[in-house]
């Protein structure tokens, strides 16, 4: 990890599970025990049928680029350091409502410019990895298969 | 059939500061200014105002603008969130208390100083990052212009939106500007070629799809439509308004829902028009909000001067243009002052006052007749707008 990248709060009391599994190396996202709805990001209530109960359910880690952006400074510094980098917002495989905000890497722990983004393609298939940028706190970003 | 807000109430009065890059007096000064350049414009004094409404995000509380202008009893205040989706909402909040009877004149304003923080909300960020942000931001998504250059890519990508049609627009804006001698880019022309050889910010977006860094603030009255008649500025009658935060909808980072490039404009629409006389083929001038270029052809589709798709091709070569072919051509005249991307962003609030003067005939890139005038909120975050009409 670089110094000074953003770190997701994982205490957030709507979050903390996901950022608990991400730590163990799981995609896990809230599935909702009355009507079977997935729903990301995470918060307390199904939107669908208004219930409280849910169960964090696995995802098989594989989706599709939506779609991505390469940011130019000016930028934070641990950013601005890897300019031009990308950002990539991936669909789910099992459900196309489902998306993840991420970037498109060679490894886990790769810089976020080690892939050129001129060869990024909507409708890519992409594999989550998770990259533990500190101790406590790993963050899924994704390969191509 | 009758509507309790259609048509009751009027914006009597307009006023701002100077737009510039930095201004060298604090943000309450220059809100103070601009409400008094409102109020001087329609005729009124700060003994006429019970009404205060304004940003979430602005700086100055209520409390402090009523001490400083030495307002009587306020009777009524309130305030909208969301930033750039507010301006419309603030200005349609101060209508319906008047309406209603909970106040007779109300003023809304926004003063913003780039360099201040509490007025830029992506300049605090922290090393930690909570709520929705938590889920964009430490992956390098940490400006809005990279929030919004994602679904431009999505929407480049669905229906073969172009960088030379976005680029027509900023174009089209900055002639606009070029025309306006109180906007900041006033003596800087731009041609498509500037626009296309600009450096990047977040690709697919380039420089001159952003809105400029301002200081400044505008204002604006409202009273009633009959006090309005009395006024000595021409009455510009608030004929609809409507805010929405459409379902599922994630502020900026709109990513989550079904179908992302449905934004908030569509939701704001169906009330705008359920509640108005008119339509989108009855408006003259359209003020749409323009953080980034590509929010005017979402903006178009979204409130239905074209279909789905469509907003990028509708606004190719010179059809935004206050003296392009118009509605009977199949344009619209859109930001003839220069909106957000080239005489000032005030989180869209001078783009309220251009609708105002479209209306009075008083803009410096004037639409010949302009009777029904449209300023739209955000696009992309909980929004809201406003249907101007003149009256006659």
């Amino acid at each position: 990890m670089i110094d000074g990248m953003l770190v997701p709060g994982a205490e957030d009391p709507d979050a903390a599970a996901f950022w608990q599994w991400c730590a163990k190396g799981e995609l896990r996202i809230q599935m909702c025990t009355s009507c079977d709805a997935r729903r990301f990001p995470p918060r307390p209530m199904c939107p669908a049928c208004r219930s409280f109960d849910h169960v964090w359910t696995p995802l098989s880690g594989r989706g599709t680029v939506w779609s991505f952006v390469v940011p130019h400074p000016p930028l934070l510094a641990a950013y601005g350091d890897q300019a031009p980098y990308n950002v990539i917002v991936v669909t789910a495989d099992e459900d196309p409502a489902i998306r993840f905000v991420g970037n498109l890497v060679t490894a886990a722990d790769a810089r976020l410019d080690a892939i050129d983004p001129a060869s990024i393609v909507i409708g890519e298939p992409v594999t989550v990895v998770f990259d533990r940028i500190d101790e406590a706190v790993a963050v899924p970003r994704w390969t191509r298969p | 059939m009758t509507h309790p807000l259609r048509d009751r109430t009027a914006i009597a009065g307009i006023g701002h500061t100077e737009y510039a890059k930095a201004i060298d007096r604090p943000e309450k000064v220059l809100a103070l200014e601009a409400i008094l350049a409102a109020l001087a414009d329609a005729g009124l004094s700060p003994d006429d105002v019970d009404g205060l409404a304004s940003y979430t995000m602005e700086a100055t509380e209520e409390i402090e603008i009523a001490r400083n202008l030495g307002l009587s009893d306020v009777t009524w205040f309130g305030q909208v969130g969301y930033g750039g989706g507010a301006g419309c909402g603030v200005v349609g909040q101060a209508a319906m208390a008047v309406a209603t009877g909970q106040c007779r004149v109300a003023v809304a304003w926004r003063a913003r100083k780039r360099g201040a923080v509490a007025s830029r909300p992506w300049a605090g960020v922290r090393h930690r990052v909570y709520g929705n942000h938590q889920w964009s931001r430490p992956f390098g998504l940490l400006r809005p212009v990279d929030e919004i250059a994602m679904l431009t890519r999505r929407y480049q990508h669905e229906f073969g939106a172009t960088r030379e049609q976005l680029g027509a627009v900023a174009v089209t804006v900055r002639r606009h500007a070029n025309r306006n001698p109180d906007a900041m880019m006033h003596t800087k022309p731009m041609s498509i070629d500037d626009y296309l050889a600009a450096r990047w910010i977040s690709e697919p977006l380039c420089l001159f799809d952003n809105c400029l860094e301002s200081d400044g603030a505008a204002a604006v009255v409202v009273t009633s439509a009959d006090r309005a008649r009395d006024l000595p500025s021409t009455p510009v009658l608030i004929h609809g308004f409507a805010q929405s935060i459409p379902r599922q909808h994630q502020t900026m980072t709109n990513y989550f829902g079904d179908d992302p490039l449905v934004g908030p404009s569509y939701a704001c629409a169906d009330l705008l028009w359920r509640n108005a006389l008119v339509g989108p083929g009855d408006v003259d001038v359209a003020q749409l909000y323009d953080a980034f270029s590509p929010l005017i052809p979402l903006s178009l589709e979204g409130y239905g001067f074209c279909g789905r798709g469509e907003g990028a091709a509708f606004g190719a070569g010179n059809a935004l243009a206050f003296d392009g072919p118009g509605r009977q051509g199949g344009g619209l005249p859109v930001n003839t002052s220069g909106g957000g991307m080239s005489e000032a962003y005030l989180h869209g609030f001078n783009l309220i006052v251009e609708g105002v003067r479209q209306i009075r005939g008083t803009s410096y890139s004037q639409v010949s007749g302009a009777e029904t005038s449209l300023v739209t909120s955000g696009e992309g975050v909980p929004t809201s707008a406003l249907l101007l009409r003149a009256d006659r």
